[in-house]
């Protein structure tokens, strides 16, 4: 099969899977089968295509042309490809972890739930080929109103003002400033192909430069910079699978993602280090950092912890994309993996305390590390890896970000990133220490093993072995965020 | 080409005017409505044939009784008119497609002939001015298709459309006859009506007192009749209390005709030779068509009666038509031109939506159409297609033309920056709109007491598919509207240095 | 003294402003639409009086008259077509006040407008 009808299918495998679902509604086992059928399929696709990418080649599709120059079309590089097998590679483990957790949590309108979830897959994988910035657009828009239900599942008064909050800042943030950004790209640069070292380098004044740095960066609500960051913990009213792949691996993923791919392909890392906001925004990505974290430490409700975790997180690859040093942009890119991975654990964590223990405050989570031992160790072997320790692959992306910060001459940026390293100890050991070692709260004993459904506990388990894993075999994964540079 | 295609520009307007006499003495409203409908389909077929030979290089004149251009009656159609003659037997045909199973509940069996008589005048006098080269005759078609549009509007069986109805005859009158005095005026001066030889005489008398007169009159007036912001306000009643099918008629097509004439005459007639005529377009059109963008958006924000709110949104979109013709310039005139042809699409689907919304629901506020994507999915699927469209999401063909708009804007340095904030603003506010609607219909409970609804009939279901379809596919395949809309810019603009 | 010699164009803008000041002033539906026919009746005489020739006849052909001096025919055959237009904007103008009354039992604008709001 030639590399082109590869990508095609890779886009437009998941929306045939979500026909399948649909059809197969009736019957929960089909259905699932049908799911994790077309989820295995999907990651292989993307594992063809990642052959071809090691091996140098660039495939690329026209789909559609819509004006002269302005087509929708594909083209796999391998910033996109390490998002892609990212998405792809995830949904199968959430895949497995949501039949655990869907069905002992008795969810209404699971047929729904898996169709937009493939829909939403498509739409990441678009975001992940796409060879020009409409079509970057396009299916990030496709993203972004295919998780709408999935926010909004359960039906709930709290859930329908979240998804009111998601929907408003992220449809508002690009159609106000992103789709102006891309329309005044169009307009200075006469293109929009992504294209290795830029297409506004020669062609764009400083001052429009800066504009149009603003306009994209803050237009991408996905990354959830601030003061773009309020939909994040409010969508976290979704069912866990939701928020463990959605809100930590492809919706906020693909905006920080977006933001990488247009500092490098739109502005080329040259060009961007001399635009005047890129630092400004550096330093704004600081405080979110800072900020998040901060915040993280002060809630109780496990998963809105995590939401603000994530929004810190998501800004050291703003950062790195803004510090625009070749090292900060290959930690940033890793990043990317690293905390997917991550931040998807804690995430089915989460979900299986609530699914196991009906628990959703840390607070009376004490002692419980006796009733989940799996599910706990999994939790705490994904607090290091985002803290960054080793032997966990988490310390390779820091490692780098830290690294572009010198590159960078940015030492200020360098402290910050050292605080917020502290305050994610702070925040996340607590939580599987306080499990194992502390006595239960108002004389709950656990005796004996009390874990989620299997399914989803060997989700889990799989995705924090794969943190340990990664750490020492992270050479491909750096080679790939290498190739992203100007050779 | 064969030779009756010669006669396609008076058969465009033959066709639908002569049929309308043979629907009167029709009895049955069945066959009334077939005929009416038939008439129609055949006229748009004809704007297809002449849109298609346009697009080959093709000119047609047409003389009528063969008299020569000024003394004779001329008819001719070019890529401008063309499109027009698209919109205006589009929109009819859809509209009358869907009018089958809508109108019975608004209009009583044996008055049904009559109305569709009525329509069919309107087709006519609508598809009159386009094809028209003479500036009279372009009056008395507006004449007709106004006279017959208050019929239209007025055969509802809501009793607010009377005083509606009454004020847009006012102000409609009143546009016409300034319109009358403009071209007389101009007749006064260059002792012709045909309107190539009013451009070519006119050179002579440019810039004397009666020609900028004539001027004034004519901008006033077909602004009036094009809803131009501040001269909208017979707009949003009419099109709220009128019938369903008219609104979807009407709104797609009857104030762009207002606006084909206004741009017709600012560029092709008068603009070769007023000096300074820019000044009309920059210090006069511009700002009003701002203003229309954010106050029509801005109203149109806090209606809750479903028509009135996209009346409003059509008051706003007048102005994005308006806005890209004052930048005068190709890629602005074109982007205009363009926006006519989608807005049409995207207007003309989310009216159907709503004839199918209000085929089952109690009324057409937001709070009785709570709940009613649950039972009509497929009517809410077509809504949320054209509110795309409206607001202008990529594939969609809203997309299209404000991509282009916003291009031109570009180019017009600083002013143009602020102008794309404008637009921007201007799509946000669409967007919050049509959320209101999806909001309503997706997630709220319907009221209690409410028998639960069901889905629109499917000939009206597939009218309006058809037409939601219409504004993907000319989203991602746009060279039709495209090429129609950059030749009519390059004849308008010819004569601009 | 050559604005008193153009006194037909004053003709024309007095009517035609006593016709608007009507329609916009006057409450009542019928007296709008007295004003209305006064503002295109205006104009009629706009174009009557612009197509004629100081000491022209009819334009009538006739047998034995070379080269006569006539009045411009074409003014005078457009507005019997803008007369019969105004005749019938009237006429439907007219009729919906009628069902105007019907409904509503007033022809008084602010009554009806009284009338909507309940």
């Amino acid at each position: 099969m030639s590399s082109e009808t590869l990508i095609l299918i890779a886009v437009f495998l998941p929306v045939s899977g979500a026909l399948l679902i649909r059809l197969a509604g009736r019957s929960p086992n089909l259905r699932e089968v049908v799911t994790l059928s077309v989820a295995v399929l999907l990651f292989a696709t993307v594992l063809l295509l990642l052959l071809g990418v090691q091996a140098g080649e660039r495939p690329g599709v026209v789909l559609h042309e819509i004006l002269p120059g302005l087509a929708i079309a594909f083209e796999v590089e391998p910033l996109g490809i390490i998002f892609g097998l990212v998405a792809s590679g995830l949904w199968i483990v959430t895949s497995i972890y949501s039949i655990g957790y869907m069905r002992s949590h008795h969810e209404k309108n699971q047929t729904r739930f898996y169709v937009c979830f493939a829909l939403a897959l498509s739409g990441a994988m678009g975001v992940a080929f796409a060879a020009n910035m409409l079509t970057l657009f396009l299916f990030y828009e496709i993203l972004t109103l295919s998780t709408y239900p999935l926010v909004t599942h359960a039906g709930t008064e709290e859930a329908k003002r979240a998804g009111r909050t998601y929907l408003g800042i992220l449809l508002f943030t690009s159609i106000a400033f992103l789709l102006t950004a891309t329309i005044w790209t169009w307009n200075v640069a006469g293109t929009l192909d992504f294209t290795v070292g830029g297409i506004l380098a020669d062609k764009a004044s400083p001052a429009v430069a800066a504009a149009l740095l603003l306009l994209f960066v803050f237009g991408t609500g996905k990354a959830a910079l601030m003061p773009f960051h309020r939909w994040l913990p409010g969508a976290m009213v979704a069912p866990a699978p939701v928020s463990a792949l959605l809100h930590a691996v492809a919706v906020v993923k693909a905006g920080v993602f977006s933001i990488l791919k247009i500092a490098v392909y739109i502005f080329g890392i040259d060009f961007l280090a001399g635009v005047s906001t890129a630092q400004v925004l550096a330093y704004v990505a600081g405080a979110t950092i800072l900020i998040g974290s901060f915040i993280a430490m002060r809630q109780d409700n496990l998963k809105r912890r995590l939401a603000y975790s994530t929004i810190s997180q998501l800004s050291y690859i703003v950062l790195g994309a803004m510090l625009a040093s070749p090292l900060a942009v290959i930690g940033a890119a890793m990043h990317i993996a690293t905390h997917a991975l991550g931040k998807i654990t804690l995430f089915f964590c989460a979900g299986a305390i609530d699914v196991a223990l009906h628990k959703k405050n840390i607070s009376d989570m004490r002692g419980i590390g006796r009733a989940m031992p799996f599910t706990m160790g999994a939790f705490f072997v994904a607090s290091l890896s985002i803290i960054g320790l080793p032997p966990l692959v988490g310390l390779w992306s820091k490692w780098y970000l830290a690294l572009g910060t010198l590159q960078a001459d940015e030492l200020a940026l360098l402290g910050v990133l050292m605080v917020s390293s502290l305050l994610n100890v702070a925040y996340l050991l607590p939580i599987p220490i306080r499990a194992f070692f502390s006595k239960p709260a108002n004389g709950e004993t656990f005796t004996g093993i009390k874990e989620a459904p299997w399914p989803s506990v060997a989700a889990l388990v799989f995705t924090a072995l794969g943190c340990i894993v990664l750490f020492f075999c992270a050479e491909p994964l750096y080679r790939l965020a290498h190739a992203i540079l100007p050779q | 080409m064969i030779e009756w295609s010669h006669h396609l520009p008076a058969l465009q307007v033959v066709v639908p005017m002569l049929s309308a006499p043979l629907v009167m003495l029709l009895r049955s409203r069945g066959l009334a409505w077939a005929a009416a409908t038939t008439a129609s389909l055949f006229s748009f077929a004809i704007a297809i044939a002449l849109s298609l030979g346009v697009l080959d290089g093709e000119t047609f004149n047409y003389r009528m009784g063969d008299w020569p251009a000024p003394y004779g009656i001329e008819l001719g159609v070019d890529a401008f008119s063309a499109l027009l003659l698209l919109l205006v037997t589009g929109a009819s045909t859809l509209a009358l497609l869907a009018a089958r199973h809508s109108l019975d509940a608004e209009i009583e069996a044996e008055r049904q002939p009559l109305f569709y008589t009525a329509w069919l005048l309107a087709l006519a006098g609508l598809a009159g001015i386009p094809v028209s080269a003479d500036a009279f005759n372009i009056f008395v078609f507006m004449e007709i298709a106004a006279l017959a549009s208050y019929v239209l509007i007025s055969g509802g069986p809501d009793r607010r459309a009377l005083p509606a109805v009454f004020k847009y005859l006012i102000m409609g009158t009143i546009g016409a006859t300034f319109y009358l005095i403009g071209i007389g005026l101009i007749y006064l001066m260059t002792g012709t009506l045909n309107l190539a030889d009013m451009e070519l005489r006119i050179h002579a008398v440019a810039d004397l007192k009666p020609i900028l007169v004539a001027a004034g009159f004519i901008t006033i007036g077909l602004a009036l009749k094009a809803a131009v912001f501040p001269l909208h306000v017979w707009l949003p009643s009419a099109y709220t209390y009128a019938p369903n099918v008219v609104t979807v008629f009407l709104a797609a097509c009857s104030t762009k005709v207002a606006i084909y004439l206004l741009l017709r005459f600012d560029f092709f007639v008068f603009q070769p030779n007023l000096v300074g005529h820019d000044v009309q377009f920059t210090y006069f059109l511009m700002p009003l068509a701002v203003l229309a963008i954010l106050i029509g958006s801005g109203v149109a924000l806090f209606e809750r009666n479903l028509k009135r709110m996209l009346a409003y949104s059509s008051v706003a979109q007048v102005g994005y038509i308006l806005l890209g013709a004052s930048f005068v310039s190709l890629a602005g005139v074109t982007a205009s031109v363009l926006h006519m042809f989608n807005h049409a699409l995207a207007k003309g689907a989310l009216f159907l939506a709503v004839t199918c919304l209000a085929t089952r629901c109690s009324g057409l506020r937001l709070d009785s159409i709570a709940g009613a994507a649950r039972h009509m999915p497929w009517t809410m699927g077509a809504f949320v297609v054209a509110g795309l469209s409206l607001i202008g999401i990529p594939g969609t063909a809203g997309f299209v033309s404000k991509w282009t708009l916003i291009s031109a804007a570009l180019a017009e340095g600083a002013t143009g920056g602020a102008l794309v904030a404008v637009i921007v603003l201007g799509s946000l506010m669409a967007l919050i709109y049509i959320w209101r609607v999806v909001e309503a219909a997706y997630f709220k409970a319907p009221e209690k007491g409410v028998a639960p609804l069901r889905e629109a009939p499917p000939m009206l279901l597939a009218v309006t598919w058809a037409a939601a379809l219409a504004n993907l596919y000319f989203g991602l395949v746009p060279s039709l509207p495209i090429s129609l809309s950059s030749a009519a810019a390059e004849i308008l603009l010819r004569h601009v240095p | 003294m050559h604005l008193l010699g153009l006194y037909h164009y004053w003709v024309f803008a007095v009517l035609l402003m006593i016709g608007f000041y009507a329609v916009i002033a006057k409450p009542n539906l019928i007296k709008k639409l007295i004003g209305l026919s006064l503002f295109q009746s205006a104009v009629f005489l706009l174009y009557i009086t612009m197509g004629k020739v100081e000491g022209g006849t009819a334009p009538i052909l006739q047998a034995g008259a070379e080269n006569p001096l006539y009045s411009n025919p074409l003014p005078q055959v457009l507005i019997l077509t803008a007369i019969v237009v105004g005749i019938s904007t009237m006429a439907l103008g007219l009729g919906i006040v009628v069902r105007i009354k019907e409904e509503y039992g007033s022809i008084e604008e602010h009554d009806i407008q009284e009338i909507d709001r309940q």
